[in-house]
């Protein structure tokens, strides 16, 4: 009997999902033992011919990381939908935008102008910026660059996605155990995340030290008080987002001493997890004048960027259609 | 007329990097562009952001280097601050730091650039992985590789909270102090990674330098280019990754400049180029002159070949061997050829294992005191690391709540862009010839560029790693005659 | 845009207070713009601001809360809980370039029928000036945005 083909691929992606797939070290070999990777191309020397050479649904499982940026990005999203079973989206970018995601909050145009003409670093008189055809000199020298979408997106809103790996990178043990249940063909109900369906405060180890009832007078920010290693951060007025955030990463910036940020994303029931986080933190806010609300809200210093860290293109919003300024997709 | 090669992408796949080189009707080299086609804009959507947060938001432009990235924001944020932590927090800092370069650097020894030289630079491409490093050295020495960077990472985990974007980094110190326990395993962890460090180098001296077409390699003017050099040192202007004052040499290896990184935007400036999203950086004082080399152009190159030879020693004993050693054989300082930069890694590697080892036996690295809370009002802060892959600077301005209103990012590849694309164009030059392409060139192109192991991860924000390649050739009248391909 | 265009505003109100005062307006024959759908929720301190991305994603132009008065909530607090989450989600929309007057919150008791047609009068006018809110759509929504959640949010907040 054959083995099962098993894909991995990035799209715009930090290269830290790769390497996690990397760490998982020893439990890789027992991977690579039950299956056969058909396309990798960090590691293998497969081509995007290969892949179009296979069958529709030859590969079992693809495992993409990466959010959706450029147009080769979605071609290989469709490509490798139509070649696999079940298409997974691997990583926070991949599943939610991650966090180059809060690139959404500008445009293209916004971002070239700081990059090539405002950046202090930067020398360049003329305001040449990158053209996407060029003809260069009198030696026609024709050349060309990609062009890039307005817009990061998720992969599920390129292509179908059956199932999703969270996290920042994903945590090497839930990679082990998806692994694990597509080959043993134990898999829960298609559009499923990958990881245990409760808030990550149920598996801290300072839940102990969590009161039932929150009620925060005065928000901090981390680098502003002596962190108490052992009691809940939360309870200490520091934006722990655990109660928003999906479980199953084993806490480790908590057990740093820092405050989730919530890469894993939210539970099942919600569909917009800076809305359900905001909404979080607002109900443990201990105030009822109007005034002092506002006081305490103007604590949190960042909403988006704190809320949607990792989610802002999976926002129900999506994002404001670009009114001028920015190229359009 | 002129004839255009394409080589796209450089990267690992689709649209993460490109060369097209133009001919002239003779077939000869015209003109070769080194392309980054890709961009994120960290820069521009840190803006309005805590600057607290920035350790673990720019930690994401490289899943590769994260650890580097984390360590430069934070020390921006002290600076931001103005506020000095405590030396146990700084020693642990250095730790970690030296843990990650030793893990890092084995990674691209072993994994990405290291083949081309230990399997052999002309060896068929399907052996130039890290499967041909493995039949080459033995299977034991690469279940040793995997074994040791687990360590390490775990290492570095267990003090930062994750490996692949740690969190421990505050303004004044980090997160968390170590235990005694903790101590522990640093310490048996350092010792390894000593043991690792030499035996890297013994496997260079037997396979690499023992073999003297490599070395002819190495040497060739094909793969040399006089270039300045720039890196940080310490006070006795030895090579230093986690602190000190960048220092310049020019083309004949004399002190150019020494300044402090936040004098940077004084000595640092970057050119743009309409064909590239990549900024190349130049110095100041010189002025930028087009990619050329000499004491009269402004390029200069960062990364282990830049350090050593922008310093004048290692901070560590068996280091220090090695260096002396690598000026000796290369017929001494200041060495040109790009391609010994794979060398001076792993020179870097065994002293970044040594500084660990000795921090790590450090007692006071199990002081409770790691934090001193900041009181100043934030305004502007600058922070400087060398990342494996060479200078790695970040900037910032904030208001008086410390809510980022400007970002400015001098990435390692950034700073070798220009060289980058200068040995490009030069080995493309050495081996077309009379439009003669086959698929050497691949190799040969490849290898001029993997020698500094460019992370578009962070000179873009695109990807890092292994790249792949296609090569297009046009005839004079711009028809495409040939496409070489390896994704 | 063209001229065809009305504002589309999707009213939560909470039924002890502004829900009736609804009521009471339209039984008092009061007439005011027509543009809101109005959405009965057991208090304000049940809309989940998932229920305000909702409204506007799927073509609202703006979205009214109607709670009780300060001291008036059927439940004690959840008016203040109201006014807290939507005092942050106004910063939020802001910073996604959506111009917070899209949302509004305001306090009507029971009794108040004509500060309903006063309010939705002033709505409809606000969001009239501001023109159609325009989101860009993912090209493939394949992101199903939950049929559930039309449920939730038509049955009236209870989770
Ligand atoms: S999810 Fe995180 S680790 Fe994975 S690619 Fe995105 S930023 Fe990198
Ligand atoms: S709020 Fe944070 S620290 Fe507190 S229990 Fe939840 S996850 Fe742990
Ligand atoms: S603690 Fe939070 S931020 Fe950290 S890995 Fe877990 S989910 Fe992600
Ligand atoms: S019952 Fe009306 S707001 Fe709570």
């Amino acid at each position: 009997m054959s083995k099962p083909k098993v894909g991995f691929y990035w799209c715009a992606s930090c290269g830290g999902c790769e390497e996690a797939v990397v760490d998982l070290a020893e439990d890789i070999l027992k991977i690579v033992e039950a299956v056969e990777i058909a396309f990798w191309p960090v590691a293998l020397d497969f081509k995007r011919a290969d892949v179009e050479a296979m069958k529709d649904g030859e590969l079992a499982a693809c495992f993409v990381n990466g959010a959706i940026r450029t147009s080769e990005q979605e071609e290989m999203a469709e490509l490798l939908r139509k070649k696999s079973k079940l298409l997974i989206a691997f990583g926070s970018c991949s599943h939610l935008g991650g966090v180059p995601g809060l690139a959404n909050l500008w445009d293209r145009q916004a971002i070239f102008d700081y990059v090539y003409k405002e950046a202090p670093s930067v020398t360049n008189p003329e305001g040449v910026v990158p053209q996407e055809r060029l003809q260069l000199g009198s030696n026609g020298y024709a050349l060309t660059l990609p062009s890039f979408r307005d817009s990061v997106r998720t992969l599920d809103q390129t292509v179908e996605v059956d199932y999703y790996l969270p996290g920042c990178p994903p945590p090497v043990k839930l990679i082990a155990n998806a692994v694990a249940a597509i080959l043993e063909g134990k898999l829960p109900p298609k559009g499923t995340v990958l990881a245990p369906d409760k808030a990550l405060c149920e598996e801290c180890p300072r839940k102990p030290t969590k009161p039932d009832k929150l009620a925060l007078t005065e928000l901090k920010r981390p680098h502003q008080i002596q962190i108490d290693s052992q009691k809940c951060l939360l309870a200490q007025g520091l934006l722990c987002l655990g109660p928003a955030t999906r479980s199953g990463c084993g806490a480790p910036c908590v057990s740093a001493n820092m405050p989730c940020t919530g890469c894993l994303g939210p539970t099942s029931r919600v569909k917009d997890y800076g809305a359900k986080a905001l909404s979080a933190i607002a109900s443990l806010i201990d105030a009822e004048d109007e005034k002092e609300i506002a006081r305490l809200m103007e604590q949190i210093v960042d909403p988006v960027g704190t809320f949607y860290r990792y989610s802002l293109p999976a926002s129900l919003l999506h994002r404001r259609v670009k009114k001028s300024g920015g190229a359009q997709a | 007329m002129t004839r255009e090669v394409v080589i796209d992408p450089i990267t690992r796949l689709e649209g993460h990097g490109k060369i097209d080189i133009f001919l002239d009707a003779t077939g000869n080299v015209e003109k070769a562009f080194f392309q980054v086609p890709e961009l994120r804009g960290f820069e521009k959507f840190v803006v309005g952001r805590p600057a607290e947060d920035m350790p673990q938001i720019t930690s994401r432009i490289c899943g590769v280097c994260p650890t580097a990235h984390h360590m430069a924001a934070t020390k921006a944020l002290d600076d931001l601050y103005k506020v000095e932590p405590p030396s146990a927090a700084k020693k642990i800092r250095e730790l970690v730091y030296s843990a990650f370069v030793v893990e890092d650097h084995a990674l691209h020894f072993f994994f990405l650039g290291g083949p081309d030289f230990v399997v052999g630079p002309t060896a068929p491409k399907a052996q130039r992985n890290i499967l041909g490093v493995l039949s080459k050295v033995g299977l034991e020495i690469g279940r040793e590789v995997i074994s040791v960077r687990k360590q390490l990472r775990d290492l570095i985990s267990l003090a930062g909270g994750k490996v692949i974007h740690p969190v421990f980094g505050l303004p004044g110190g980090i997160s968390k102090a170590l235990t005694p326990q903790d101590q522990e395993q640093f310490i048996a962890g350092a010792e390894r990674a000593v043991k690792f460090g030499l035996f890297c180098l013994e496997i260079f001296q037997d396979v690499v330098l023992k073999n003297k077409q490599y070395v002819e390699t190495i040497t060739s003017e094909t793969y040399t280019h006089k270039t300045y050099y720039m890196g940080l040192v310490d006070d006795q202007n030895r090579v230093n990754f986690y602190d000190g004052q960048l220092r310049v040499v020019d083309p004949n290896g004399k002190e150019f400049l020494q300044f402090k990184v936040q004098d940077y935007l004084n000595h640092i400036a970057e050119h743009v180029e309409p064909w590239s999203y990549i900024k190349f950086c130049y110095l100041k004082d010189v002025g930028w002159k087009g990619f050329v080399d000499g004491p009269e152009s402004g390029v200069y190159a960062v990364a282990p070949l830049a350090r050593l030879n922008a310093a004048e020693g290692m901070a560590t004993p068996k280091a220090q061997e090695a260096y002396k050693e690598f000026y000796k054989t290369l017929g001494g300082k200041p060495v040109h050829h790009t391609l010994a930069n794979h060398w001076a890694r792993l020179i870097e590697l065994l002293y970044a294992a040594e500084r660990m080892q000795e921090l790590a036996n450090d007692p006071e690295i199990t002081s409770p005191n790691v934090r001193t809370i900041p009181t100043a009002t934030p305004k502007e802060g600058i922070g400087v690391v060398e990342a494996p892959r060479g200078t790695l600077i970040h900037h910032y301005q904030t208001d008086e709540r410390g809510i980022i209103t400007k970002a400015n990012l001098i990435v390692a590849t950034q700073n070798n862009a220009a060289r980058i694309a200068m040995s490009v164009d030069k080995a493309a030059r050495g081996v077309i010839r009379g439009g003669k392409i086959d698929d050497g060139i691949l190799n040969l192109v490849e290898i001029a560029f993997r020698a500094y192991d460019p992370c578009h991860g962070c000179a873009t924000h695109a990807l890092p790693g292994q790249m792949p390649l296609i090569v297009r050739v046009y005839d004079n009248h711009r028809n495409l005659v040939r496409e070489i391909r390896r994704d | 845009m063209s001229e065809q265009w009305e504002p589309r505003i999707v009213a939560f109100f909470c039924t002890w207070c502004t829900y009736t005062a609804a009521d009471l307006a339209g039984i008092s024959r009061m007439t005011y713009a027509p543009n809101a759908r109005i959405v009965r929720v057991m208090c304000s301190g049940r809309i989940d601001p998932q229920f305000v991305l909702k409204a506007l994603a799927d073509g609202a132009d703006g979205v009214l809360i109607g709670g009780c008065h300060p001291g008036d909530c059927h439940y004690q607090a959840g008016n203040y809980k109201a006014l807290r989450r939507y005092i942050l989600l106004k910063r939020v929309l802001t910073e996604m370039g959506i111009e917070p007057e899209r949302v509004r919150l305001e306090w009507i008791s029971a009794s108040e029928g004509d500060r309903v047609q006063k309010v939705m009068n002033e709505m409809a006018e606000q969001i009239r000036k501001l023109g159609p809110l325009q989101l860009e759509r993912p090209s493939q929504p394949h992101r199903l945005l939950a049929k559930e959640f039309e449920v939730i949010a038509v049955r009236g907040g209870a989770r």
